[in-house]
């Protein structure tokens, strides 16, 4: 993958500084809350409009403050998998998963409905509510519609964060599973080390707005 | 319980009136409501104060408001006529439009209410796997406030259903044109020997208020559950 970006952004005290590029695969940005990771992330999707600042995606302009280009969220055929799940309440499970999918049928896809059903191990959810569904769950629905949505690039916020010790070590076979099954280009959001070392093959180390490392993960062969 | 072909007459036109009056304004009521609830812009609290002047207002004042700008002379009045051979000026259209603009304050609150309470993380979530704004809203904003623009819309019907004082003043109180429920039971109350019929208008307005409300409550209810079995 290349992905490039340069921002410049303060809200309220916080001031965002950086400029990376990354080569992935699975690019991590690790660092303690508070560190901008997750503003990082909402200006890659387009959902934050930095005060300036360039991105760029495989040749393609997404955002570029000084020639007024901004490219929104829903035309970057990005997937988002949120910290707290965002499942659309008023859906079940199979309708939450193919929602984006329906959006995007213009893009070959990487993988079919049930690969991805079976991938992830919902075929006994499909007909649930969110509401009916443990953190766990939510969050593996929260990755097969970020998947299904055909995505050139998956933007991952703390996926595990939120779930104890043992949901999270439920999920992590999933998210490495995603790792070997598709050659998506990924950047990875978390403070904890561990994940970031079995998921990542680039890690970028982020602190108050800036980077302070970015290194390859010598654990990925 | 015998009512005249007048009294009957004026069930069947403020049935039409609120009904009318209700469904031509409630897209308009969801675009205001929505504009309040979600955008930042020059003049809004201007919008939002016109918006809610009818609820202020003494209902004459905007009856006659309507009458100077929509009646035969008026501008407004003249420029339906021209374009659309729309006559508001002592015709049920502008029962109509007065009972919608009396209503509008009262549906676009609710509405509001309903909008806002949306949690904007999940329209965000759905605008990355793909929808336009309009798909967002469609998909996303509209389904969630549902039991709100309802409540907004019964709101705006009861309120039109009862409408009298811009109603009156606007387009005056004919038989078979402008009579509604509530100018027949004033015209009633000022003949002698009006009151029987006067007291018949009267349960039949509460019997019809009663039947908007179940309705809209068993509507409701429908689509929670339909909502939990998708």
């Amino acid at each position: 993958m290349s992905l490039s970006l340069k921002i410049q952004h303060s809200a309220g005290r916080f001031t965002l500084d950086l400029a990376v590029s990354c080569t992935g695969p699975v690019t991590a940005l690790f660092g303690p809350s508070g560190a901008g990771k997750t503003s990082v992330l909402n200006i890659l999707a387009g959902l934050i409009r930095p005060q300036s600042g360039q991105v760029s995606f495989q040749g393609e302009t997404w955002l570029d403050t000084d020639k007024h280009i901004f490219v929104p969220a829903h035309a970057r055929a990005i997937g988002y998998v949120f910290q707290e799940g965002r499942l659309f309440p008023h859906l079940n499970v199979r309708h939450n998963l193919t929602y984006g999918a329906n959006l995007s049928k213009n893009r070959p896809a990487h993988a079919s409905f049930d690969d991805v059903v079976d991938l992830l191990g919902l075929s006994a959810l499909l007909q649930r509510h969110p509401r009916n569904l443990s953190g766990g769950e939510q969050q593996r629905v929260a990755i097969g519609r970020a998947l299904l949505a055909r995505p050139r690039l998956l933007l991952m916020d703390e996926p595990l964060a939120a779930l104890d010790v043992a949901r999270r070590e439920e999920i992590m076979p999933y998210l490495e599973n995603l790792r070997a099954a598709f050659a998506l280009p990924t950047i990875y959001v978390s403070h904890s080390m561990p994940e970031v070392r079995r998921l990542a093959d680039d890690i970028i180390t982020l602190e108050e707005g800036r980077v302070t490392s970015q290194r390859a993960n010598e654990h990925q062969a | 319980m015998t009512l005249s072909p007048a009294d009957i007459t004026a069930i069947w036109l403020s049935l039409k009136i609120a009904s009318v009056a209700t469904l031509v304004s409630l897209p308009f009521a969801i675009a205001v409501a929505w504009l309040l609830a979600r955008r930042e812009f020059f003049g809004k609290s201007l919008i939002n104060g016109l918006v809610h002047l009818p609820l202020v207002l003494p209902p004459v004042v905007t009856g006659y408001l309507l009458l100077i700008s929509f009646g035969k002379k008026g501008p407004f009045g003249e420029m339906l006529e021209a374009c659309c051979g729309i006559v508001m000026s002592f015709r049920w259209t502008g029962a109509a439009l007065a009972c919608a603009i009396m209503a509008f304050p009262l549906s676009v609150r609710a509405i509001r209410l309903a909008l806002e309470s949306v949690d904007t993380k999940l329209e965000a979530a759905a605008s990355t796997l793909g929808a336009t704004p309009w798909h967002v809203f469609a998909t996303i904003t509209v389904p969630l406030a549902f039991p709100g623009i309802l409540a907004g819309a019964v709101l705006g019907f009861a309120k039109a259903l009862g409408e009298f004082g811009a109603t009156i003043t606007f387009v005056s109180n004919i038989p078979g044109e402008t009579q509604t429920i509530a100018t027949a039971i004033y015209g009633h109350t000022q003949s002698p020997g009006g009151d029987a019929p006067a007291l018949q208008l009267t349960i039949i307005s509460v019997a019809i208020a009663m039947i908007a409300l179940m309705a809209s409550e068993m509507l409701a209810r429908r689509v929670s559950r339909k909502a939990a079995d998708l």
